[in-house]
């Protein structure tokens, strides 16, 4: 369902909107007290109390989801319970190592994944399609942490082709993207299938064989071109699950990126800067499918807004 | 369309679940899967009989003179951990968290994906828009950090759901971190899926004629619903239960390998995989068969909704 580009604006900020709801409620709506947390088991009454202050833990709840909902408004997500770093200046210092590491990923997938996707649906059914299939299918059931360990021992300690970990430049970043194009050049090279295997039944497809256009142009100026219409949406909607892998792979390489940072503070149950990474990924995922959605409309002109 | 059609194996004319059984991929993973199910239930009686080592026992025998974890040898058929416990033995034991815990969860988001998708679909207007904004937006988070949140929070509070002033205990909830709560946790992160595919399917079962002429004849909502329209989207349901189950299954490791998934001792794939980590150059084993246990699982799955879909769902094939 497409909707204008203003109701789908409005749409993404309720969204966003529910999910600081959902993570102050997820923070503060549990019993035990963070100050406590913060300040640790043998802290003086006085200590407790000035904390309380400070984060108004006093306050009717109501009123602090106004305070917490106010600071995310001026972009503070809070300060983590183990470092006292400010969370949304961790996740800034962060992002350039994770945003290189998904771009670098994501051409890695698609350069695989686009020829796979046309010439199985040109060959649709033959051995060559069902072992794609099947190839495409065990690649789906990779967990990304354990794929990653296992690329790491053999490729970087066994064969030392690639650095075993750390973040010193382009090379560093490599196996990493290599591991997440791994994990999601299957589900996209079934996707472009399906999409292409769709185009090539339609009747434009079917005019331009009529009228003699070469099998090159027919599969990818008539066929690849139209059928990378959903699979860009589908790329824009999936951001969410790229970054649940990408937290994974920065774990086992040990990338300074925002997923390493995640599984970090799950270890060390550090509660904000959880709810700030969940908070910054949905604040990406909203922005990844609004320019989806403005790419949608100049990718294929057809298709008009309905409210 | 047309193509697909007739490339398909012509289930219909001998009987959807002839064409089924005869599909490659439903063999290879509806087998691999009755392997492990049957595995998992018998695990206990294994023990017994003596092939199988107690999971959580910690063998003296079990480490070398370094106190190291041993390699696969004839003794341990794939070596022991560092504490000792025979790795083949935990893994085995593994299934049964995994395939419990993942088969709750797929059960648990496949009701709440049913009902808000028949819901949604069914009574349209405002309703609907309001389901579907809301199930966007629960699709805006990885499954796996919304998982996490709620899966910090299992800290072992008590929460009472009853009035300051009355004694009503018997309302009180602890959250705690156990098979029950990580079901219901990655269950209430992975229902979005199936309400997408559930809603679509109703829209367009709803306007076909036995429909419209089954509620001509004066039948309920409820009859409609529960005679007419959810028989006829079963096959897309339970496609999409058996791949959703593949998910929850790498939800379920993935949350173990994040140290919050069924607490120690139990013998979890994911918890496995971290714990043997640091010895991963000397002992390799304690990262690679847990985590071969987790592909081969996930993937059995995966091969069997594909192969369901090719055969009951040949246009949606893909």
């Amino acid at each position: 369902m497409l909707l204008s580009f203003s109701n789908r604006l409005f749409w993404s900020a309720v969204t966003l909107l529910g999910t600081a709801v959902l993570t102050f409620f997820l923070v503060n709506a549990v019993p035990g007290d963070v100050a406590r947390i913060i300040a640790g088991p043998k802290a003086s009454a006085d200590v407790i109390k000035a904390i309380h202050a400070k984060f108004h833990l006093d306050e009717p709840i109501w009123k602090r989801l106004g305070y917490h909902l106010n600071s995310l408004a001026h972009g503070d997500l809070g300060q983590s319970y183990i470092t006292d770093q400010p969370v949304a200046e961790a996740i800034l210092t962060r992002l350039p190592a994770t945003a290189a590491l998904s771009a670098i990923a994501i051409v890695l997938w698609m350069l695989l994944a686009v020829p796979l996707g046309v010439l199985t649906a040109k060959y649709n059914g033959t051995w060559f399609d069902r072992s794609v299939l099947v190839l495409a299918t065990f690649s789906l059931s990779l967990p990304a942490f354990w794929l990653a360990r296992m690329l790491q021992y053999w490729l970087s300690y066994k064969l030392g082709w690639f650095p075993v970990a750390g973040f010193r430049g382009f090379a560093h970043l490599l196996l990493p993207a290599g591991t997440l194009a791994l994990l999601f050049v299957g589900y996209y090279a079934r996707l472009i299938h399906s999409s292409m295997m769709e185009v090539l039944n339609s009747a434009y497809v079917r005019a331009a064989r009529a009228k003699g256009a070469s099998e090159t142009a027919v599969l990818f100026r008539h066929g690849l071109r139209n059928a990378m219409i959903p699979v860009v949406t589908i790329l824009g909607m999936d951001v969410a699950g790229l970054l649940g892998g990408v937290m994974f792979v920065e774990n086992v390489f040990a990338l300074p990126g925002i997923g390493s940072l995640a599984v970090q503070s799950v270890f060390n149950l550090d509660v904000p800067v959880i709810m700030g990474t969940v908070m910054f990924s949905a604040v990406i995922v909203v922005a990844a499918n609004l320019v989806v959605d403005v790419l949608y409309r100049w990718i294929d002109p057809r298709i008009k807004t309905s409210a | 369309m047309a193509n697909h059609s007739l490339s398909t194996s012509g289930a219909e004319s001998r009987g959807w679940l002839g064409g089924v059984f005869r599909n490659r991929l439903v063999q290879v993973g509806g087998g691999l899967l009755l392997l492990l199910v049957v595995v998992a239930l018998t695990a206990p009686l294994w023990v017994k009989v003596g092939w199988l080592r107690d999971p959580l026992q910690q063998f003296p025998s079990g480490l070398d003179d370094d106190g190291m974890p041993l390699l696969a040898d004839g003794k341990f058929l794939a070596g022991t951990d560092n504490l000792g416990r025979d790795v083949f033995s935990r893994v085995v034991f593994g299934t049964r968290v995994s395939l419990t815990v993942g088969v709750a969860a797929m059960l648990t988001a496949t009701v709440i994906g049913v009902v808000m998708g028949v819901v949604a679909g069914f009574r349209g207007g405002r309703l609907d828009l309001l389901l579907m904004r809301f199930t966007e937006m629960n699709m805006t988070l990885p499954a796996i950090l919304l998982a996490v949140a709620f899966a910090g929070v299992m800290d072992g509070h008590i929460v009472h759901l009853h009035p300051g002033a009355l004694p009503w205990h018997w309302l009180d909830v602890k959250l705690e971190r156990g098979m029950i709560s990580l079901f219901c946790i990655i269950g209430f992160v992975c229902w979005p899926g199936m309400v997408r595919v559930v809603r679509a399917q109703v829209l367009s079962v709803k306007e076909r004629e036995y429909i419209l002429a089954s509620r001509a004849l004066g039948a309920s909502d409820a009859r409609l619903i529960f005679s007419h329209i959810l028989p006829n989207i079963l096959p897309t349901i339970i496609i999409t239960a058996v791949m959703l189950t593949a998910s929850t299954i790498m939800l379920e490791a993935g949350l173990g390998y994040l140290g919050i998934g069924v607490p120690a001792p139990a013998p979890t794939w994911g918890s496995m995989i971290t714990d043997g980590q640091p010895y991963f150059i000397t002992a390799p084993h304690l990262v690679i068969v847990p985590g071969a246990a987790i592909v081969l699982t996930v993937l059995a799955f995966n091969l069997l909704g594909q192969g369901l879909q090719e055969v009951l769902e040949p246009k949606r094939k893909g």
